[in-house]
């Protein structure tokens, strides 16, 4: 498998980056060079085994449902770059 | 049968059709975090740094959400997954802090089920469930307090959800209805989720296409998103189908695409193509282990099931020898079959099934007010109905009695008591009314021994307007029967 320019600039718009023009042949090289590596993986025999979600032999911990968090509106909009009225601010949103 | 066929100019065509539903997960914290799912609270309250989407804070499973969509999942007659896992589903919008949603990909915690539908034809029909998982809700944007800007509550944003995935099983808006009608049902018999799709708890988006009838192909469908009734998904299902026919009838084509319905103007309008579909790159969410549920965690939950709607009206009619069709409406919400158990009891059920279906539902639409607060307790209307069966009353009395109880919410036994409206089965007390309208209408005597045989009805009103309603109607015609030979 191999990444080409037009890839880089797809997976950036996706990623909101944004790559200049003249740094996209040296990150496409790199993406190549780091692919390449992992599919080293390709070389193990897989047939039949799961795939592998985590590697830590332990259980996912449930809570109870209980109300622990919260009421720090104040706080979650501290760093907001525009806030009205208690609402986060966006640039104008229609689809 | 209750396959909507479009006829075409060149053929007939066929709908095909499978939906998507998010049901809000009735819990009191989030899936992922601690803050209250509440309602209505104050903008931004509900919001905790998981789900403000700081770095670096980390996602809990929240246990009841999880339990709450095992017992959806078996109302739905699926199979749980003892092994789930949690992934992330990439996009950047505005109302979504993460920039992912986590939700479950590959394994969702519940597999196939399926829910039978009832149509009115009096048919049954099986809609496949392909799985049911669970994911965070996003969060609320408000459009209309700016012109040049979108504010953002996330008082929603991380509220549990289960996204419920049909197989593509509908041939009919008709289907389509009845489904979403049934799987409201379930849920709130359950307990699982308010299902008000008004007000955004339940819902729906429908993937639709159209096919020559006859034909086994799937061509391109288009996906319609979030409807927020029944009614106007039925009408959207509807439109769409007669549109993708109208183009294909043409010559055209469909691509795949997203829709969006105008319910101004009952008509799906284009969102975007396939072209631009999102590419979510889900990938294993590494905050979050796998889900690995004990058998025991499950059993638990089959062993707190409530009875559920299909299993209730199959008794109703088994062992209380209602109809079918009775049976669906008394058990069609929770609240309604409970009520109709505790008036039934002990009583003609079948009767008691007919005066609240009849009377009392009436009663309740007329005055605008709900179940919990009729005048009439489940008690009174047990008991007014035994008043009519052991012959106590008349079943014309009964109606007055209902009336009067309506008003007072008083006992039918004291109405009936306190204003002598006990009927009259006495054959002398009747015979005796009988003789003095016979008498003092010799000429309507004549005529009905020369023939006229339906002025026996007349007789019968005369006898029991003499009675002040009371005489007992049976008795009353058996006795004119004899008298006017």
């Amino acid at each position: 498998m191999s990444i080409d320019a037009e890839t880089v600039k797809k997976v950036a718009f996706l990623s909101r980056l944004k790559i200049e023009d003249d740094k996209i042949e040296t990150t496409k090289d790199e993406f190549n060079k780091i692919i390449k590596w992992v599919e080293q993986l390709n070389e193990a025999n897989t047939d039949g085994v799961v795939p592998l979600v985590s590697v830590n032999d332990c259980q996912l911990q449930m809570r109870k449902d209980e109300v622990t968090d919260g009421n720090k509106a104040e706080q979650v909009l501290a760093n907001a770059p525009m806030k009205e009225y208690g609402y986060f601010g966006v640039p104008k949103v229609v689809e | 049968m209750t396959a909507m066929i479009l006829k075409g100019k060149t053929c007939d065509w066929e709908l095909i059709c499978g939906l998507e539903i998010h049901c809000q997960i009735i819990s009191k914290s989030k899936i992922f975090s601690g803050a209250s799912t509440h309602y209505g609270s104050d903008v931004n309250e509900n919001v905790s740094f998981v789900d403000a989407g700081m770095p670096g804070m980390l996602p809990t499973l929240n246990e009841e959400c999880v339990r709450q969509a095992i017992k959806t999942g078996i109302g739905l007659n699926a199979k749980v997954n003892k092994h789930s896992v949690f992934s992330r589903k990439n996009y950047f919008y505005a109302d979504l802090p993460q920039g992912y949603q986590i939700t479950q990909f590959e394994y969702p915690l519940i597999g196939e089920g399926f829910v039978k539908i009832n149509l009115e034809d009096g048919s049954n029909k099986s809609i496949g469930i392909e799985r049911i998982h669970i994911e965070q809700d996003t969060g609320k944007s408000i459009h209309d307090i700016s012109p040049t800007k979108t504010f953002l509550d996330f008082n929603r944003a991380g509220v549990g959800l289960m996204e419920i995935v049909t197989k593509p099983d509908f041939r009919s808006s008709e289907e389509v209805g009845a489904f979403l009608r049934k799987l409201r049902t379930i849920v709130r018999y359950l307990g699982t989720c308010d299902g008000n799709m008004d007000e955004g708890s339940m819902r729906c988006d429908a993937s639709v296409s159209v096919r020559p009838v006859g034909s086994s192909e799937l061509r391109p469908r288009a996906e319609i998103k979030n409807v927020n009734s029944v009614k106007f998904v039925m009408q959207a299902i509807e439109f769409e189908a007669k549109r993708q026919v109208d183009i294909y009838e043409n010559g055209g084509e469909i691509e795949q695409q997203t829709r969006l319905f105008d319910q101004t103007i009952g008509e799906t309008r284009f969102m975007r193509s396939k072209e631009f579909a999102h590419d979510y790159r889900y990938f294993p969410d590494p905050d979050l282990l796998p889900l690995d549920l004990e058998d025991e965690f499950i059993e638990k939950i089959k062993n707190e099931m409530v009875e559920l709607p299909d299993v209730k009206q199959e008794r109703f009619v088994e062992e209380m020898g209602l109809t079918p069709y009775d049976a669906s409406v008394l058990t069609e919400d929770r609240e309604t079959a409970e009520w109709f158990e505790k008036a039934a009891r002990g009583h003609d059920a079948k009767k008691v099934a007919n005066w609240m279906m009849g009377d009392f539902f009436a009663l309740l639409n007329e005055k605008k007010i709900s179940l919990a607060e009729s005048p009439i307790t489940p008690d009174n209307l047990g008991k007014l109905v035994e008043l009519v069966t052991s012959n106590v009353i008349n079943g014309k009395t009964a109606k007055d009695v209902f009336a009067i109880m309506a008003e007072t919410g008083d006992n039918p036994e004291k109405i009936v008591e306190e204003r002598g409206l006990k009927q009259v089965t006495d054959t002398g007390a009747i015979e005796k009314i009988i003789d003095e309208i016979i008498g003092s209408n010799p000429d309507n005597v004549t005529a009905y021994k020369g023939g006229k045989v339906n002025l026996m009805g007349w007789f019968v009103g005369q006898v029991m307007k003499a009675s002040q309603g009371k005489a007992n109607p049976a008795m009353v015609n058996k006795l004119l029967k004899d008298k006017l030979g």
